[in-house]
């Protein structure tokens, strides 16, 4: 449960297999991002470039789950949080980069580094820094226990602050007409 | 079936294909040859659309398969758009529109076939065919697969070649097989011994024990209500349109019948006579009666005993219900998984209308003319749900209807028809010799008679044994030799599982109903193994109408599979625990409303066989994480350290 | 007057005339049941399961149940709300809903019944199924990724077209539409894009070309108001005719 005394709520975000605009979305919220501050503060996220995240309240999770680098993040973030949200479509349905799922993983690596007309000389990169695709992309309930889900791609500024409102005042979330949405 | 139901006289002398022809054929034949045979198929069932799926299994039993020139060819003839015939043959699972082995192999995949050792002998086929389960192998000689229950639990393992049952499979049965296979020999020449299938009869009473003489029991309801009979007799509708109060003929049976409180034997008990009655009271053009012997919950075998020796007395059944309502027509509807019954069946029917005991006038009472036609399924168990068994019979996917109406006012081509199981039908016959009084004297005071029990799992003597209502599970298992049981499915997966704390508990409608299956586990069985094969079992046999059914039964399965594996955790339960009640509330028949039965059964009972293989976390995935990284490994060839992931962080 | 039989939904007295389901009598009265592959214009045959009710106790699908045999139905609960959002869970797990590239998105009653009844989530795995798309015709374009199985164009085509343009195929979770066509192609059907079964899909499967994306977001139909309000705007009251 979220504690609703006035300590700053911890919260730590990431973008797994996802482009960011849920991230964009979430500073759409503009000049409440001043009011958010007053309630919590960032961990782990891309606005705060810390690498791991330590203890949290709340997770929130763009991005569905597509290579091992994920996986290991998705896990460190449910280690961590208490609270974990899968925000916008790629993290709630795996999105746009689970459109590959009904090809073989094989083929599409050959497709694209080895027989497409553009390429020259091609390879399929090995190399150990790059983390390794699964053959399906999955959405985040399907590797851990998620808590909440944020619809929408991306979901509005307003969902998002109705979302986190509720969560941070010990409202069970509830976005209504028009803020729920999936596109 | 089911040519259209002109006259009753356009019902007798057809003869259906001679066993020789269904087996082995490898490829279609050349479009020349292959109009002309479809033609006489569909000419031989009147050109009638409603005889669809007979056409469909009598065409693939002539090309092997039903690819889509065929289909076309079948829909013009029929005058029926391609996209019905393509409907139909791709919801019964006998039929198919892909290529099959010239041997068509099919494992039956009940859990007694499992115990005794079916999945290891279906791998030794398939390792010595060079196949792949499920697929055709590369030559076009053979595929193997696995399919629903068989009716043969009692001598199982068992499996259906080319639409033919060999019970009692060893491994040295199945080398055998391999080898005449492999040596393309015609079913015909194979080992008639293969092909025995034994009734195990192991204890009779009234039923399978009786002494009818084909015709007792016509004979019998017609001289219930002599009196006054013959001046109506004249007007064919005079005796069916005869009201109460002139107990004579029809009345005199049906209230026989109404007497004994015959209820149902196809397990959901609905009283026998009222059934009848509400029929003969329906206001139509004609009524049908419909046997049904589609016998598909697993565990069960007796309507294929009563078919194999006592078919005349099921066709006895058949005509006195038909003098009952007022009937012209019936129809058996048997499982395509006893299509090798067809021919001796089509014989006595054939006996029996030449002795005048189907036709016209039967036994020499002008007006009271009756005939019946088999129909034969092909592979779908919610067939065996009443009014989907009629849309099975007027050439559709067999998809239950929306109730009410229900088939005593709205039942085959929208007349009243009554659709009974093969044993109450019997027991109809045997009302009519000897009253209502004498039957209902026997069991208890609301399950009067007998019931028939098919026993098989782990027992020393499998087979049929037939009790008075009202006999306790402990005086069962001591009677088929059962030792050291844990558990019973009383009436197949669709019914209960009880354990041993509940063998005092009495087979009557009272206490356990049941449609007859008797499948007993011993100690040594793992419940959530039976609870697995019941859950795939429903998951292929969901029509696919509704929701709750269709993406329903697939997800418990995919939640046992889970568990199965190892990666099962509570969240998992809870996840089973939802869809159960999805598909209580809202699945549009029983099959959906009890396909989680042997789920929460087993959970109730038998939970630690559950928890043992769940992991004690909160949640892991259902799939392999590491797995998941396996094809992406093989592309690159990498095996570092960051190639492989753990399960948990 | 007001001798007309009647029973009573949620508490609340819904009068019907003979031969109307429940749910043609809720709806003419101004009373929403939340359904999905019901359709005033076809025979219902209640296959989606979304508008299970309890009448008189039992339940039973209100689009199929006719109102003769209703007394008392509750339908607003949250047991049966509960059951919905599930229902609905299971049709998004089931096929390939990708809703921000579909052009149907804010037009489509799958997604419109999921805001409604507020559906964060299909929480069930995805089951992916592979289904090739059919551009053969060209002024249609068949998605079969995103179909619900509802027949409503299957009835449609044979209901009002007077084809038979659509049927289904396969059985279990693998029943699946299918044109009338040995070719599989929907070119190869003489279906017309004026037809009524072209129309009718209520999600993304049946789209005529060239005609997507035209509304703005904000402008399209649900985005304006949710299903409840407009599935109401859209009934058709018979009774109001009868009151005058």
């Amino acid at each position: 449960m979220i504690d609703v005394t006035r300590r700053k709520l911890k919260v730590a975000t990431t973008s797994l297999a996802g482009c960011f605009g849920c991230h964009m979305s979430l500073l759409d919220i503009d000049e409440r991002l001043f009011a958010l501050l007053e309630r919590i503060e960032f961990d782990r996220s891309p606005l705060t470039d810390i690498k791991h995240c330590g203890p949290c309240d709340i997770g929130i999770i763009e991005g569905g789950i597509c290579n091992a680098e994920n996986v290991h993040v998705l896990h460190e973030f449910r280690a961590n949080c208490k609270i974990l949200v899968a925000m916008g479509a790629c993290a709630v349905t795996g999105g746009l980069p689970a459109q590959r799922n009904h090809l073989d993983l094989g083929l599409c690596l050959q497709e694209v580094y080895l027989t497409d007309p553009g390429v020259a000389h091609g390879m399929i990169p090995n190399d150990p820094e790059l983390p390794l695709p699964l053959d399906k992309v999955h959405p985040l309930h399907e590797v851990v226990k998620i808590d909440y889900f944020i619809p929408g791609c991306p979901p509005s500024g307003d969902a998002i602050w109705k979302f986190l409102t509720d969560l941070i005042e010990g409202r069970t979330p509830k976005l209504g007409h028009g803020l729920i949405h999936y596109d | 079936m089911a040519r259209l139901a002109r006259h009753s006289a356009l019902c007798t002398g057809r003869t259906s294909s001679p066993p020789g022809r269904s087996h082995i054929v490898t490829q279609p034949d050349t479009p020349d040859e292959l109009e002309p045979r479809v033609r006489r198929i569909i000419s031989r069932w009147g050109h009638d659309p409603g005889a669809l799926v007979q056409v469909l299994r009598e065409v693939q039993e002539a090309f092997g398969y039903l690819p889509a020139p065929v289909l076309t060819l079948v829909a013009r003839l029929l005058r029926i758009p391609y996209s019905r015939a393509k409907g139909v043959a791709s919801f019964y699972s006998f039929l198919s529109d892909e290529p099959l082995g010239a041997y068509r192999v099919l494992f039956s995949d009940n859990i007694t076939d499992r115990m005794a050792g079916s999945e290891s002998l279906l791998q030794a086929m398939c390792y010595r065919l060079w196949a792949e389960p499920g697929k055709v192998s590369q030559d076009g000689l053979v595929s193997v697969a696995r399919t629903s229950c068989t009716g043969m639990c009692d001598q199982g393992p068992a499996l259906l070649v080319n639409g033919r049952a060999v019970p009692s499979l060893t491994s040295e049965r199945v080398e055998r097989i391999c080898d005449l296979i492999l040596a393309r020999t015609p079913l015909d020449a194979w080992p008639a011994g293969f092909f025995v299938v034994h009734d195990n009869v192991r204890r009779a009473d009234i039923l399978l024990g009786h002494t009818l003489q084909p015709g007792e029991a016509i004979g019998a309801a017609l001289q219930r209500g002599a009196a006054g009979w013959s001046e109506h007799a004249a007007n064919e509708r005079s005796w069916r349109e005869a009201y109460v109060g002139a107990a004579q003929g029809p009345i005199a049976i049906l209230e026989e019948i109404k007497r004994s409180n015959l209820r149902g034997r196809g397990g959901a008990g609905f009283t026998t006579g009222v059934k009848w009655e509400a029929c003969r009271q329906a206001t139509g053009l004609t009524r049908y009666v419909v046997c049904n012997a589609d016998e598909g919950e697993p565990g069960t075998f007796k309507d294929r005993v009563l078919l194999t020796s006592h078919a005349d007395l099921v066709f006895e059944g058949m005509t006195v219900a038909a003098y009952a309502i007022g009937a012209s027509l019936g129809f058996l509807y048997l499982r395509g998984e006893y299509r090798y019954l067809l021919e001796p069946l089509e014989a006595i029917l054939q006996r029996r209308r030449a002795a005048n005991l189907l036709g016209n006038g039967i036994c020499g009472q002008p007006g009271f003319d009756f005939d019946i036609r088999i129909h034969v399924g092909a592979g779908s168990y919610v067939c065996g749900e009443e009014s989907a068994l009629i849309e099975s019979l007027e050439g559709k996917r067999g998809v239950p209807r929306n109730r009410p109406p229900y088939p005593v006012t709205n039942g085959y081509r929208q007349q009243p028809t009554i659709v009974n199981n093969v044993e109450t039908l019997c027991a109809a016959a045997l009302i009519a010799v000897r009253g209502g009084d004498w039957y209902r004297s026997l069991g208890t005071l609301k399950s009067s008679g007998t019931k028939i029990l098919s026993v098989a799992g782990d027992v020393a003597r499998p087979g049929l044994y037939e009790y008075p209502f009202g006999v306790t599970l402990r005086q069962v298992l001591e009677d088929c030799g059962a030792a050291d049981t844990q558990a019973i499915q009383i009436s197949g997966p669709s019914g209960i599982c009880v354990d041993a704390t509940e063998f005092g508990r009495r087979i009557a409608f009272e206490d356990l109903p049941t449609a007859g299956a008797f499948t007993v586990f011993d100690a040594s069985r793992d419940m959530f193994d039976v609870a697995h094969n019941y859950a795939q079992f429903f998951a292929h046999e969901s029509c696919g109408f509704c929701t709750p059914c269709r993406v329903g039964t697939s997800m418990l399965v995919a939640s046992m599979d889970k568990i199965r594996a190892g990666n099962g955790t509570q969240h998992d339960v809870g996840e089973i625990d939802r869809l159960n009640k999805v598909l209580l509330m809202s699945a549009h028949c029983g099959l959906g409303h009890t396909a989680c039965n042997p789920i929460l059964d087993t959970l109730k009972r038998f939970r630690p066989a559950y928890e043992r293989k769940l992991r004690s976390l909160d949640f892991t995935p259902a799939f392999d994480l590491d797995g998941a990284l396996h094809r992406a490994r093989k592309m690159t060839g990498r095996d570092d350290a960051d190639a492989h992931l753990e399960a948990q962080p | 007057m007001n001798q007309r039989p009647s029973f009573l939904l949620d508490g609340a007295e819904v009068p019907f005339e003979p031969g109307q389901t429940v749910m043609q009598a809720a709806l003419a009265a101004g009373r929403y049941i939340p359904h999905l592959c019901y359709h005033p214009e076809f025979t219902p045959h209640g296959s989606c399961k979304l508008c299970t009710a309890r009448v008189n106790g039992r339940l039973m699908a209100a689009c199929t149940t006719p109102a003769g045999i209703a007394t008392e139905v509750e339908s607003e609960t949250e047991e049966l709300n509960d059951l919905r959002r599930t229902l609905v869970q299971m049709l998004f797990a089931e096929g390939n809903h990708f809703c921000p590239s579909c052009e149907k998105s804010g037009n489509c009653v799958l997604q419109a019944l999921g805001y409604d009844l507020g559906v964060m989530t299909a929480g069930f795995r995805h089951l992916f199924p592979d289904r090739p798309v059919d551009a053969s015709h060209p002024e249609i374009l068949l998605d079969f990724n995103r179909c619900i199985l509802c027949e409503l164009c299957v009835r449609a085509a044979r209901e009002v077209d007077g084809k038979h343009v659509f049927s289904l195929a396969g059985r279990g979770l693998g029943k699946h539409l299918i044109v009338n066509a040995e070719s599989g192609r929907l070119v190869d059907t003489d279906v017309k894009v004026t037809d009524k079964a072209v129309e009718v899909c209520p999600v993304g499967v049946i789209l005529r070309k060239r005609v997507g994306f035209a509304t703005p977001i904000g402008a399209r139909r649900y985005d304006q108001s949710p299903i409840s309000a407009q599935a109401l705007a859209d009934a058709p009251r018979p009774l109001e005719r009868n009151h005058d």
